[in-house]
């Protein structure tokens, strides 16, 4: 806006200042947009992680517990095959579970039978033995004597104690109950209507079964309809007998399988709808148990006053329970479809009572290497393992790269052949990881005849894929040191190589430091190339050496990942919660080293 | 502070005084920056225990030449130099000179102060320690005080010696730079515009002390400043496209100048 144009004509002055005008409102909104651009792509940002880490943390910190059961255990010479000469050789070959077993069987008396038996062996881990055999070596004067010891439940317990298994439903219904006797058979009935409740709820239940199976009826009806349809234009158009026959069969097994759904939802519906009746129940419905003085019922029969059972635990008396004394309790899921069975839930209830099951932390995680059960299933062998592999890593990979980004920066002449190198290392750090795998395989273990699952082999693999970072890195850092800092150096007379080794590199450090920890970082989370090297297989000890059979924690957690076991669920969610801890740790690292170190010009 | 005083000081212009003996004899000296050549046949010769500036405009190339006294140029990619430069009698140019040696007797100062992000201590020790000029703590401690002392700066340091150098003023700094590069007893002191990162203040400072460091040393000085090369030469030296065009007593330069672009430049027609 200068004063000095001579007589402009004003109304071309004002017009030019509105149209600034609105330039500038333009550009603050402009602005103002982009801000919040900005703002909402870092709080989406911010919303996905919270909800992965939330997720993670959620399914993950049961692993991190583990139901622990007391077993008084009388460790008997005699059961334990135990002859004089007692050291720790035979102390640690004798056989515990038997023991151990034995103490289940003093614990419930009345189970007999050979499956009742192991269902209730089942109770404890397959590893409880090796807290008695530690017992047991740690003192061998206990032998002869009965000793409290803790062990593990198993998975499927510990998983249904932690809630994951059933929704359980618990309530105590008014009004007295009257049970008829303790073992065995038991009927209980009430004065008032208290199973009413129960009844309601199975009908519901029959319901919702009898709507499933209607749906499933009414699909099929449609599918037979089409086949129908495709047969008699088949053997209109004179197709092959022999597949006419074969969609007839079909047909006709598909139509049986309907008339028998159509006949179950009659059944159920009526069954729901019938009124005041009994009730039976079977394994496809949810179960209910009466706990009655001292004692559990499991319901098989209800009706509106009274419930017919079986006494999974024995009561104390038959005399009338008081309301308020007694409960029902009923888990959701069908027994048929539950790994943890009534019988179990009675046992468990049991000694729950008794103050003998307790959830502790599962130190033993942090302790032991893989397992096919999930109790005993720990993640230190993994730990070991990626430790292993990348000491293995960083040895090869930061010296080599250290040295080749110092070559190439500060002596190697820039020429065309400099120039392909700088190209094809940065090509190399975007080839797929499992190219190198692949290239481990061909050449480290078929070529050379390296040690298959070895760290050995997975830290040479690593250390391939993680030079051209750190050589970028390192490129990178050393490109930032001041020309100033060398020019001051080559002044005062120092040598190419004094120049670089007392004051290039020392001010480079800290960057290349932190490329090389984002390296390791991207190794320890790397899992495709290892799986090329056999490092993904099943290895229950803790590697003690570089060439001992390894896995490390990402190909554990891809191998929890694919358990069937429930309770890995949350041991893969518990090993990537460790994983990230060892990320964070490292990422820490590479920011402090450049916040404490670097230096200003 | 006793920079204001000398300041003033560095007003006056130097007196008339004969040129010494060469210690630097430059002939037909030829730089090339891959392919393209930027200086043309220069025959220098640089008095010894004197200053000698070189003045001109940019990219005359008069600080290529200064880079050829010590080396400096073998650094930069695709640079060659031709021709010969005789100091004590054997030329420094030839590839068997020992650059490092060299170095250690050709020492520098550059344009912007870059002291090494070290102490200040350890600023002036590195040179003798690289070249093993100490046998003894005692002897490093001397040589660091010695060098500050010349530098004018051991007053003002002394008792931070372990702070690092970058921590200190412009002109401290630059100071250290200089400090730095006599520890190492050079004969010969390149200046590469040492003031131009300075106010006037250190610049005056700087200014005194090259005059106090000829006694020990040969130096020479590129500067821009043309009060500057006045003021502290005795020998001026005039580049021009990478020529040189007029060389001569500093009095004679500025009151006297044979060449007409000589005289152009000093009077402010171009540069």
């Amino acid at each position: 806006m200068t004063d000095i144009a001579p007589a402009a004509p004003e109304r071309r002055e004002l017009k030019k200042r509105s149209t600034s005008d609105a330039n500038v409102r333009k550009r603050y909104r402009k602005e103002r947009r982009f801000r919040f651009y900005g703002i909402a792509a870092v709080s989406s940002a911010i919303a996905m992680l919270a909800v992965l880490m939330i997720t993670i943390i959620g399914s993950g910190y049961p692993a991190f517990l583990q139901h622990e059961l007391a077993l008084e255990v009388n460790i008997d010479p005699v059961t334990l095959e135990l002859g004089e000469v007692r050291d720790t050789d035979s102390l640690g070959k004798a056989p515990y579970l038997r023991v151990v077993r034995e103490s289940l069987k003093a614990e419930f008396p009345e189970v007999t039978g050979r499956t009742a038996r192991r269902t209730l062996n089942g109770l404890v881990s397959s590893g409880a033995d090796f807290a008695v055999r530690d017992a047991v070596l740690s003192d061998p004067s206990i032998v002869g004597t009965t000793q409290t010891i803790w062990v593990k439940t198993s998975d499927d317990i510990d998983t249904f104690l932690k809630g994951q298994m059933t929704e359980i439903n618990r309530w105590m219904p008014d009004g007295g109950a009257t049970p008829n006797g303790t073992t065995g058979e038991v009927r209980v009935s009430v004065a008032s209507k208290a199973f009413a409740s129960i009844i309601a709820d199975v009908k519901r239940r029959l319901t919702t079964l009898a709507d499933a199976k209607d749906e499933r009826a009414s699909a099929l009806k449609q599918i037979l309809a089409t086949q129908r349809t495709d047969l008699s234009q088949m053997r209109a158009g004179g197709a092959s007998e022999d597949t006419a026959q074969r969609l007839a069969d079909s047909i006709a097994s598909s139509e049986a399988e309907m008339q028998g759904l159509i006949a179950e939802v009659a059944d159920l519906r009526k069954r729901a709808n019938a009124q005041e009746s009994s009730e039976p129940l079977t394994t496809k419905l949810p179960s209910y148990l009466i706990r009655i003085n001292g004692g559990l019922v499991k319901v098989e029969e209800v009706s509106a006053g009274e419930i017919k059972g079986q006494a999974l635990l024995p009561l104390s008396s038959d005399a009338a329970a008081t309301g308020g004394t007694w409960e029902i309790v009923s888990y959701v899921t069908p027994e048929a479809d539950r790994r943890v069975k009534d019988i179990e839930i009675a046992w468990i209830s049991k000694l729950q009572e008794e103050g003998r099951i307790e959830n502790t932390f599962n130190w033993s995680f942090f302790q032991t290497g893989d397992s096919r059960e999930p109790e005993q299933a720990g993640i230190l062998g993994a730990v070991v393992g990626s430790f292993f592999t990348l000491i293995v890593t960083l040895l090869i990979s930061f010296p080599i790269g250290v040295l080749a980004a110092t070559y190439l920066e500060e002596f190697a002449p820039k020429n065309r052949w400099t120039d392909i190198i700088e190209v094809n290392i940065n090509n190399l750090a975007a080839v797929p990881s499992i190219v190198f795998g692949l290239l481990g395989l061909a050449v480290f273990l078929n070529l050379f005849g390296l040690p298959r699952s070895a760290p050995l082999v997975g830290g040479m693999v690593l250390a391939l894929m993680t030079l051209p970072t750190i050589i970028i890195a390192s490129r990178a850092a050393l490109k930032s040191v001041p020309p100033s800092i060398r020019q001051a150096a080559l002044g005062v007379g120092a040598s190419r190589l004094q120049t670089v080794t007392h004051h290039v590199l020392p001010l480079a450090m800290p960057g290349i430091l932190t490329g090389t920890i984002i390296g390791m970082a991207q190794a320890l989370g790397e899992t495709a190339p290892l799986l090329m090297i056999g490092m993904v297989a099943f290895i229950v000890d803790v590697p003690g050496g570089f060439t001992d059979p390894a896995t490390v924690m990402p190909v554990q957690i891809y191998l929890w990942a694919d358990s069937p076991e429930r309770a890995f669920v949350a041991k893969t969610s518990a090993a990537i919660m460790v994983l990230l801890a060892f990320l964070i740790i490292m990422n820490a690292l590479a920011v402090l080293l450049r916040k404490r170190f670097e230096r200003r010009w | 502070m006793p920079d204001t005083q000398s300041f003033s000081a560095g007003v006056r212009t130097m007196p008339a005084e004969p040129l010494s003996k060469p210690k630097i004899l430059a002939r037909k000296v030829n730089v090339f920056y891959s392919g393209k050549q930027a200086l043309f046949e220069v025959d220098l010769d640089v008095p010894e225990n004197q200053v000698t500036a070189l003045i001109g405009p940019s990219g005359c190339g008069k600080s290529t030449f200064l880079r050829c006294i010590n080396r400096m140029n073998d650094v930069i990619d695709g640079c060659r130099t031709e021709g010969d430069i005789q100091m004590d009698g054997h030329n420094i140019l030839s590839p068997r000179e020992d650059v490092v040696q060299l170095r250690q007797k050709v020492g520098m100062v550059f344009q912007k102060p870059n002291p090494f992000p070290k102490s200040i201590y350890e600023n002036i020790a590195y040179g003798p320690k690289i070249h093993g000029l100490s046998n003894s703590k005692a002897d490093l401690d001397e040589i660091v005080e010695v060098s500050l002392e010349r530098a004018g700066l051991w007053q003002e340091v002394k008792d931070r010696l372990d702070q690092p150098g970058t921590g200190l003023s412009g002109g401290q700094q630059q100071r250290l730079c200089i400090a730095r590069a006599i520890a190492v007893s050079p004969d010969v002191v390149l200046m590469d515009e040492p003031c131009s990162a300075l106010d006037p203040i250190a610049t005056a400072r700087i200014e005194e002390l090259i005059d106090e460091l000829r006694e020990k040393f040969t130096i020479v000085i590129v500067t821009h400043s043309m009060q500057q090369a006045a003021r502290v030469s005795q020998q001026t030296a005039f580049f021009h496209l990478g020529t040189l065009v007029e060389v001569g007593a500093t009095e004679k330069i500025f009151t006297n100048p044979h060449d007409e672009r000589t005289q152009g430049y000093i009077t402010g027609r171009f540069g």
